[in-house]
């Protein structure tokens, strides 16, 4: 319980601070693997006909 | 009663069970383990079906038996028990009630009706062979979706609600301070497990649609990329999950504490951050990827998660080291491992569950996850061979491990065959370890995944390929290892299903026989960390030997590599 | 106090590092570092690279380009198939469908062709043995490679994607003449 003690290290700070982890944890993968990977997908050129 | 305040004290660990969040562990633990025999079974006839003397299956037998061992196994035993674990490592671990348990029933049953269609669809209706990926354009039965998307949107619900179950104990107070270790691992299973449900969703239900004709296409590349992230990210739960069972079952039976809490939970953090986008090891022989963007996700970032993974792998062993010296098992680099309770199947099983997932899976898993090294190894056999090392002999093993424990303190049982359970775990290892080799060597030598007829007998004259006598023993070796590997399964679920129908009630507050929970030793045993001192000499050893046969293995597989077609 | 119980001290972020667990890092993080420079490396000096290029493509646009190099290339059959000799370095083009690797091909040793895949229907693998490589057809996208054959003999394309029941006597055939 971080509300008591204002003089802990921030990073621990952010391992107790759980919805913040779960944030991290969709938006990393989202960006770099799906996002990304999509957005070569889908700018593929056309095979001439 | 009020079901908020329904309690039982743990005369075992003194731990304070929420007695509906027990009985939902209880259910989901069962249901895994009914999963667990339907998918293992199936997983035996495809072991006599690949072995090529036996070539027990007709083809569309086989691929529908292959799918349904894949789904059963992979996603709906794992996933079954890993809703039990979340349950227990935040309700019971943190000695508090469980955020609405009426909910948790209602999303279980949401996965059984799931598990239940989609096993419909494949193995009954029988058209719906797609194998566990269900690549489009192929097609499978409209219940196959549906049956997976029920599945998925359960086990969603079950992360809200253990996420629900921490916020609960920290607004009760539950516990002081920062979650314990093993309850931040489970944490971090379910963080991923969020990103891998919403992915699976994201992607199935376009396919579920596509499916029933409303709309024309999936794009199979898309479809691909992110199946995967679901696919292989759900593979990633395992892991989280099992590393938590690691400690967890150190902690019970040595009374272990990590070493530094600092290195293991930002190991755990390095997880959350990048562990999931390794799903780009699936399509690193795709077309249309960049090299930047396979080589980014596939290392991880930068190898980052396999750095945390062998820091577990140093810090979990390590922990127990130092326990047991603590205890005063001090002599030697290795009496603390000689004297740990071999004849106990909890630690057995965790202790192969470890070195195996190491060993066996996580070697390999680097090897193959490498972009260029991929091209000889995707798709073949290499690729079972790979994860029957990491969600067999590691998540599995560790799962069967921890049954062992829970059966006495959740059902409240004795266990029954203590003999035979005392075996089990090794008969297991054993018999899977040589799966997990012998289709790695017959995957080097090209034999090819999801194959029914790899002697090419329906082919055709002068149509076959001849895969090398070397290639074909080891498929051989294979069928038997998985025949050793089924009856080390049997004995797990003879001694659990028996132990739980007919093992002998255990009284109130009786505790069995064997030590259960063994008390941490003094702190000042500690004093040593951190002094500058290597206080876990045994352990370093250990890790040397692997980070060896890391580096041997890696580099011999890029001159596999290098033998091979020209290509640019 | 142990791994189930939350951590005595409540600064645990200071607590000091096991030596041993430091040794460890230094290792992995070297490591780790290696483990990720090999890729870019071996894209600078080794041998074996795919190539990024594809385009998305249809069936028919793609069938058309394949029946071309037919018409225009075919020495002999082989089995019924038609065996395509292609001029060193030109676009050579195979499919993949049920079930079949078509056409079959006759390349020459040390010299390199630019390669097209794509399927006309489900998914397949493209495997090509015992040279051991290994990619992933998919229908509408055409994937260019430039392969360099480094020995003489009959190499089989086998399937390893699964593709319907007829997956397993999927096959195909390259010829590496002198």
């Amino acid at each position: 319980m971080q509300d008591d003690d204002k003089d802990q290290p921030f990073m621990q700070k952010v391992l107790d601070n759980h919805f913040l982890l779960l944030f991290i944890g969709l938006a990393v993968p989202t960006l770099t693997y799906i996002v990304w990977g999509v957005m070569e997908l889908v700018s593929l050129p056309i095979a001439n006909p | 009663m009020n079901a908020n305040t329904d309690f039982r004290i743990c005369p075992e660990s003194g731990l304070k069970i929420h007695r509906p969040a027990e009985a939902l562990i209880k259910a989901n633990a069962v249901l895994a383990v009914v999963f667990l025999l339907v998918g293992g079974v199936l997983g035996l006839l495809v072991g006599l079906t690949r072995w090529p003397e036996v070539h027990l299956l007709p083809a569309d037998a086989f691929y529908k038996v292959l799918t349904g061992h894949g789904i059963n196994v992979l996603i709906f035993w794992i996933i079954f028990f890993e809703v039990a674990v979340l349950h227990f490592a935040s309700a019971v671990l943190l000695n508090s009630r469980m955020a609405t348990p009426k909910l948790g029933w209602a999303s279980t049953g949401l996965m059984l009706v799931g598990a239940l269609l989609n096993n419909y669809a494949v193995l009954v209706k029988g058209n719906s062979s797609v194998m566990m990926t269900s690549y489009v354009p192929l097609p499978a039965d409209t219940l196959f979706y549906v049956g997976l998307i029920l599945f998925a949107v359960g086990a969603l619900i079950h992360c809200f609600i253990f996420l629900g179950t921490l916020v609960i104990a920290r607004g009760e107070r539950t516990y002081e301070g920062s979650l314990p270790l093993v309850s931040f691992g489970a944490l971090v299973a379910c963080i991923i497990a969020i990103f891998t449900i919403a992915s699976g969703a994201v992607i199935l239900i376009p396919t579920l649609a596509w499916n029933l004709g409303l709309i024309s296409h999936v794009d199979p590349g898309v479809y691909r990329l992110i199946w995967w992230a679901f696919g292989h990210s759900s593979q990633q739960i395992n892991v989280a999950t099992h590393v938590s069972i690691w400690y967890l079952t150190a902690a019970l039976l040595f009374g272990a504490k990590p070493l530094s809490e600092k290195v293991s939970r930002f190991a755990f953090f390095l997880y959350i951050a990048v562990l999931q986008i390794a799903s780009a090891h699936h399509l690193l022989v795709d077309p249309g990827l960049s090299a930047e963007w396979k080589i980014f996700n596939t290392s991880y970032a930068m190898y980052l998660a396999v750095m945390a993974s062998m820091v577990h792998g140093l810090t979990v062993p390590g922990s127990i080291e130092a326990a047991q010296r603590a205890h005063g098992l001090n002599s030697g680099f290795f009496e603390w491992l000689r004297k740990a309770p071999w004849g106990n199947p909890v630690f057995s099983a965790m202790f192969l569950s470890l070195v195996g997932f190491g060993v066996l899976g996580g070697i390999t898993g680097v090897v193959m996850g490498t972009e260029q090294i991929n091209l000889v190894i995707h798709n073949t056999m290499y690729v079972p061979g790979h994860f029957h090392g990491t969600v067999v002999v590691g998540t599995t093993l560790a799962f069967m491990g921890i049954t062992y424990w829970l059966v006495p303190v959740l059902f409240r049982r004795d266990l029954i065959l203590k003999g035979v359970a005392r075996w089990q775990p090794y008969v297991f290892a054993a018999g899977m370890s040589g799966v997990a080799l012998f289709l790695m060597g017959a995957g080097t030598l090209g034999v090819p995944r999801r194959h029914w007829d790899i002697l090419f007998s329906s082919a055709g004259a002068g149509n076959g390929y001849e895969f090398s006598a070397a290639a074909l023993t080891l498929m051989s070796l294979n069928g038997l290892s998985a025949v050793l590997a089924a009856l080390g399964g049997a004995m797990y679920i003879g001694v659990v299903v028996g132990s739980i129908l007919f093992g002998r009630k255990l009284a109130e507050n009786e505790k069995v026989g064997t030590l259960m929970v063994r008390a941490a030793p003094p702190a000042e045993k500690y004093h040593n960390i951190g002094m500058g001192t290597i206080t876990i000499p045994g352990t370093m050893v250990l890790v040397g030997v692997f980070f060896v046969a890391f580096a041997l293995y890696y580099f011999i597989n890029w001159k596999f590599l290098a033998e091979t077609w020209g290509l640019s | 106090m142990t791994s189930i119980s939350p951590p005595s001290d409540k600064h645990w972020w200071k607590e000091p590092i096991e030596k041993a667990e430091l040794i460890w890092i230094a290792i992995v993080v070297v490591w780790g570092i290696i483990l990720t420079l090999m890729m870019p490396f071996w894209h600078v000096y080794g041998k074996q690279n795919l190539s990024s290029e594809a385009y998305k493509t249809t069936p028919e646009v793609y069938m058309k380009k394949v029946q071309a190099g037919v018409d225009q290339y075919t020495v002999r059959t082989d089995n019924g198939k038609p065996v395509v000799k292609p001029p060193v370095g030109s676009d050579v083009y195979m499919l993949g469908r049920l079930w079949e690797w078509w056409p079959v091909l006759e390349l020459q040793v040390g010299q390199s062709y630019r390669l097209h895949l794509a399927s006309m229907d489900w998914q397949h693998g493209w495997s090509l043995q015992p040279a051991n490589l290994n990619v992933q057809v998919l229908p509408g996208y055409d994937m260019v490679m430039t392969v360099t054959p480094n020995k003489v003999g009959e190499y089989s394309i086998v399937c390893n994607e699964y593709c319907g029941i007829g997956h397993h006597m999927m096959l195909g055939k390259i010829h590496v003449v002198e």
